[in-house]
């Protein structure tokens, strides 16, 4: 790609190509960041966005091509070098260290030691510069995950940096919070840092961004100005074919009610839990209940509650009018209630299974996989294969480990394996978290038909679109609370937002109230 | 009279709990930094044999001490490469150390079994150390006072210097400081090398101070209650102190039960003591879970492999 005609490049790369056993992570990738530019670089799961980025800030090495910064070629062996060049790096997962508090993770930043004094009044400066709210003082594990973010821009704040590469930073906030950040990167943009900023959601690149460089299977396959081109074009190159929109038939609202929960309140379960408090929802067959919020106010909990592997008093979970809430996760699939939890290796599923032993886990009451105590290997590896064809999974047969597939094709092999048994109701978490668009699309049709058929549907999610497109009613979870259903046609994002608690201080947390008020 | 017999077991309490508390203090870093070493009683060991072989062989007690804190470390440097370089398993590895201790100790002690050296004396001058009432503060070697001296200073390396929230980060998320370019594996190795020598230092406190002489499974046992130690203190150098002092006190009732001829409790039972507090102990705080964990670092244990 050439350098846009009225500056000499920022960052160059020419060329650079990366290998992992089996793998082309990267393939001859040239792209340049102009000064001030908010370049976007956008991709699928397993485009190689990741890698491209750590080559970039030295935390991996390419085996080709040149990389150039400000016309002259440099070699970045390390995240210090990749500092001390004027690169600074917010990470997807965070690199912080949760019983430290915020100065001390920000200390951690720095490669050189730094007066505690002279510090924080660096933090403050920034703080109110860019007015980031953040306590300097409080400790890591008692921040939402929007704070945490913040941490790590300051982090990187203070450094001064040249570009700031940003991945996948909204995925895990709320819209008020993805919008607070916009704001702090088109202000730092202004100031003459550059932000690469990579990220699947479109729509935000749009408002956000002014290239945008699209990635597929480790190579480029196209840029544009995300301002002109069409979401729905760009979504095309990125998954090089054309995208399918889920189709929804109509449903008669009337079914009966499958899945109720009444008053359900459970204590948080260890140190950095969350407890539940008062939940009542209810979902009749063939609905789709969508619970939004953001990471870490019960949403886990609820899961495990409703699926069985904590349990509660027998009448607060209801199934077809069978009080449940008493019986484990096995009785409950017995019964016809499955359940997805968010995390796929080690809870969904045994990383060192073959994919076929991982169908026995989940599947085999209602399945049979099972018989005379003994596993019934042709029928696993049947009903393993059935999965990978019908989610069209990429493995190497069902013998792979479940260990050595990618996070979203295992995520297609779980969905699969709970969908495929058809159960009369389904509790999912995150169906489609590092899933690429051509794949969520068919989680989405899947759960879709699986509800035409009768079945009741929670899906517990951060994704509010995915909620929007899949849901007939959600309910937003804050702080082990659930809020009132609301039906999706007469919602607003920012309605969503509001429950979600993004908005810091007391109005937020009243206008909650009131939103809970009249239920 | 009575004045001295209590002067006396405060004395031998303080005595007996530096050893472990000087291996504790080393382990407390090690763990500090994400890495469990069980090897703690097989360090120690070999840290015995050799501070009492380098003292016979140059008749200097200096000479002792220093070869065993650098036994301890050669011993654990093969703990690091075995967990660290090559990313194997920690419990299992630090087991087989101190199997390893055990024999490579009892191998090299084989020569000095009935041998005695002169052994490590008070700091102070006899008018101090040997004052009837004052000696109950002054009438210690250097080791009483250098443990908890070490103790004071490992509590301030690690709250308020930046080599020590480095290493407490290391130790917290391994993959979080990679990230940010801190060297891992390296700074896990030097955690590990001073146990080692915290460890080898212990060791030759019995060889050298304790009893000057060399039996075979000299340290007998205390390794294990050090590493207990370190649990039972929630990874906080001042309750080390105090969990050293306590287990100190019993290993001494242990002793003034014996020496007092008592026999309401057959000195098996006795013997066991120390062994059983810990158990207690162990029991005791992990059931009151939330504290114990809430205090673990979060990597303990768990192998770094750069991805």
């Amino acid at each position: 790609m050439a350098a846009p005609p009225e500056a000499p490049p920022l960052l160059e790369l020419a060329g650079i190509g990366k290998s992992f056993p089996g793998v082309r992570a990267n393939d001859a990738i040239s792209f340049a960041v102009a000064p001030e530019e908010i370049h976007a670089l956008i991709g699928e799961n397993g485009a190689g966005k990741s890698t491209l980025v750590k080559i970039i800030y030295g935390v991996q090495q390419a085996d080709e091509g040149v990389i150039r910064w400000r016309g002259a070629p440099v070699a970045i062996p390390s995240p210090k070098a990749a500092r001390k060049l004027g690169v600074g790096m917010v990470f997807q997962h965070f690199s912080l260290f949760e019983p430290m508090t915020v100065i001390e993770n920000i200390a951690l930043g720095f490669d050189h030691a730094i007066d505690r004094r002279e510090l924080e009044r660096k933090v403050a400066q920034i703080l109110s510069a860019y007015a980031i709210p953040l306590d300097p003082r409080r400790t890591v594990h008692t921040l939402s995950v929007g704070e945490r973010q913040r941490i790590e821009i300051v982090r990187c704040l203070l450094q001064n940096p040249k570009l700031l590469i940003m991945d996948e930073p909204t995925s895990v906030l709320t819209p008020q919070e993805a919008d607070r950040l916009f704001d702090t990167l088109r202000q730092l943009a202004r100031e003459g840092c550059s932000i690469l900023y990579i990220s699947h959601k479109l729509g935000e690149i749009k408002a956000l961004c002014d290239r945008a460089t699209i990635l597929r299977g480790g190579k480029v396959v196209g840029s544009c100005d995300p301002k002109q081109e069409s979401t729905r074009r760009m979504a095309e190159m990125m998954i090089g074919a054309e995208l399918k929109t889920v189709a929804r038939a109509a449903r008669a609202g009337g079914g009966q009610e499958r899945i109720a929960v009444a008053h359900l309140s459970h204590p948080a379960p260890g140190h950095f839990g969350v407890a539940l408090k008062d939940i009542s929802l209810s979902v009749r067959a063939g609905e789709i209940f969508g619970i939004a919020g953001v990471a870490g106010n019960g949403q886990t909990e609820l899961l495990l509650a409703l699926s069985g592997e904590t349990r509660s008093a027998p009448d607060m979970i209801t199934l077809d009018g069978r009080a449940i809430g008493a019986f484990g996760p096995g009785r409950r699939r017995r019964l016809g209630l499955c359940a997805v939890p968010e995390e796929r290796n080690g809870h969904a599923a045994a990383p060192d299974f073959t994919l076929a032993e991982n169908t026995v886990l989940t599947a085999r009451q209602r399945l049979g996989l099972v018989e005379h105590g003994f596993i019934a290997t042709a029928k696993t590896r049947d009903y393993a294969a059935r999965i990978i064809e019908r989610f069209a999974v990429k493995a190497h047969g069902v013998s792979a480990l479940a260990r050595s597939l990618s996070g979203g094709n295992l995520q297609k092999f779980i969905m699969g394996r709970e969908i495929l048994q058809t159960p009369d109701a389904l509790i999912v978490s995150q169906p489609t978290w590092g899933v690429d668009a051509g794949a969520a699309a068919a989680i989405h049709q899947a759960l879709v038909d699986l509800a035409a058929r009768g079945s009741a549907i929670v899906i517990i999610s951060q994704d509010l679109d995915e909620l929007l497109t899949l849901c007939d009613r959600l309910a937003v979870i804050n702080e082990g609370k659930l809020s009132a259903p609301l039906a999706i046609s007469g919602v607003s994002i920012e309605q969503i937002g509001l429950l979600m608690g993004g908005v810091h201080g007391e109005a937020a947390q009243r206008r909650e109230e009131r939103a809970h008020a009249p239920a | 009279m009575s004045t001295t017999i209590v002067i006396s077991i405060i004395m031998t309490i303080l005595i007996a709990a530096t050893p472990i508390l000087l291996a504790s203090l080393g382990e407390l870093v090690v763990e500090k930094s994400g890495v469990l070493n069980l090897g703690v009683e097989g360090m120690m060991l070999c840290g015995a044999v050799c501070g009492f072989g380098a003292t016979v062989a140059t008749g200097s007690l200096l000479a002792g001490f220093l070869a065993a804190m650098a036994a301890g470390v050669a011993t654990a440097m093969i703990f690091a490469f075995l967990t660290l370089t090559l990313s194997a398993n920690q419990v299992a590895t630090g087991l087989a150390l101190t199997i390893f201790g055990v024999g490579v100790s009892s191998l090299i002690g084989k020569p000095f079994v009935g041998r005695t050296v002169g052994r490590l004396e008070p700091l102070l001058p006899a008018a101090l150390s040997d004052h009837p009432v004052l000696r109950v503060v002054f009438g210690y070697d250097i080791l009483v006072y250098g443990a908890i001296a070490l103790t004071a200073a490992t509590a301030w390396f690690l709250t308020s210097t930046r080599p020590g929230l480095i290493l407490r980060a290391v130790g917290e998320s391994d993959s979080s400081a990679h990230a940010i370019g801190y060297p891992v594996i390296a700074i896990r190795a030097a955690a590990v090398a001073f146990g080692g020598a915290m460890a080898g230092l212990a060791g030759a406190y019995f060889s050298l101070a304790l009893t000057p002489m060399w039996a075979d499974r000299l340290t007998a046992g205390r390794g294990w209650i050090a590493l207990a130690l370190v649990v039972f203190a929630s990874w906080k150098p001042g309750r080390l102190l105090l969990g050293a002092w306590l287990f100190g006190a019993v290993a001494t009732f242990e002793l003034q039960a014996k020496a007092m001829g008592a026999t309401w409790l057959a000195p098996e039972f006795l013997a066991m003591l120390p062994y059983l507090a810990t158990v207690v102990v162990l029991t005791l705080i992990s059931m009151r879970r939330a504290g114990a964990e809430g205090s673990a670092p979060a990597c303990l244990g768990k192998p770094f492999a750069t991805a």
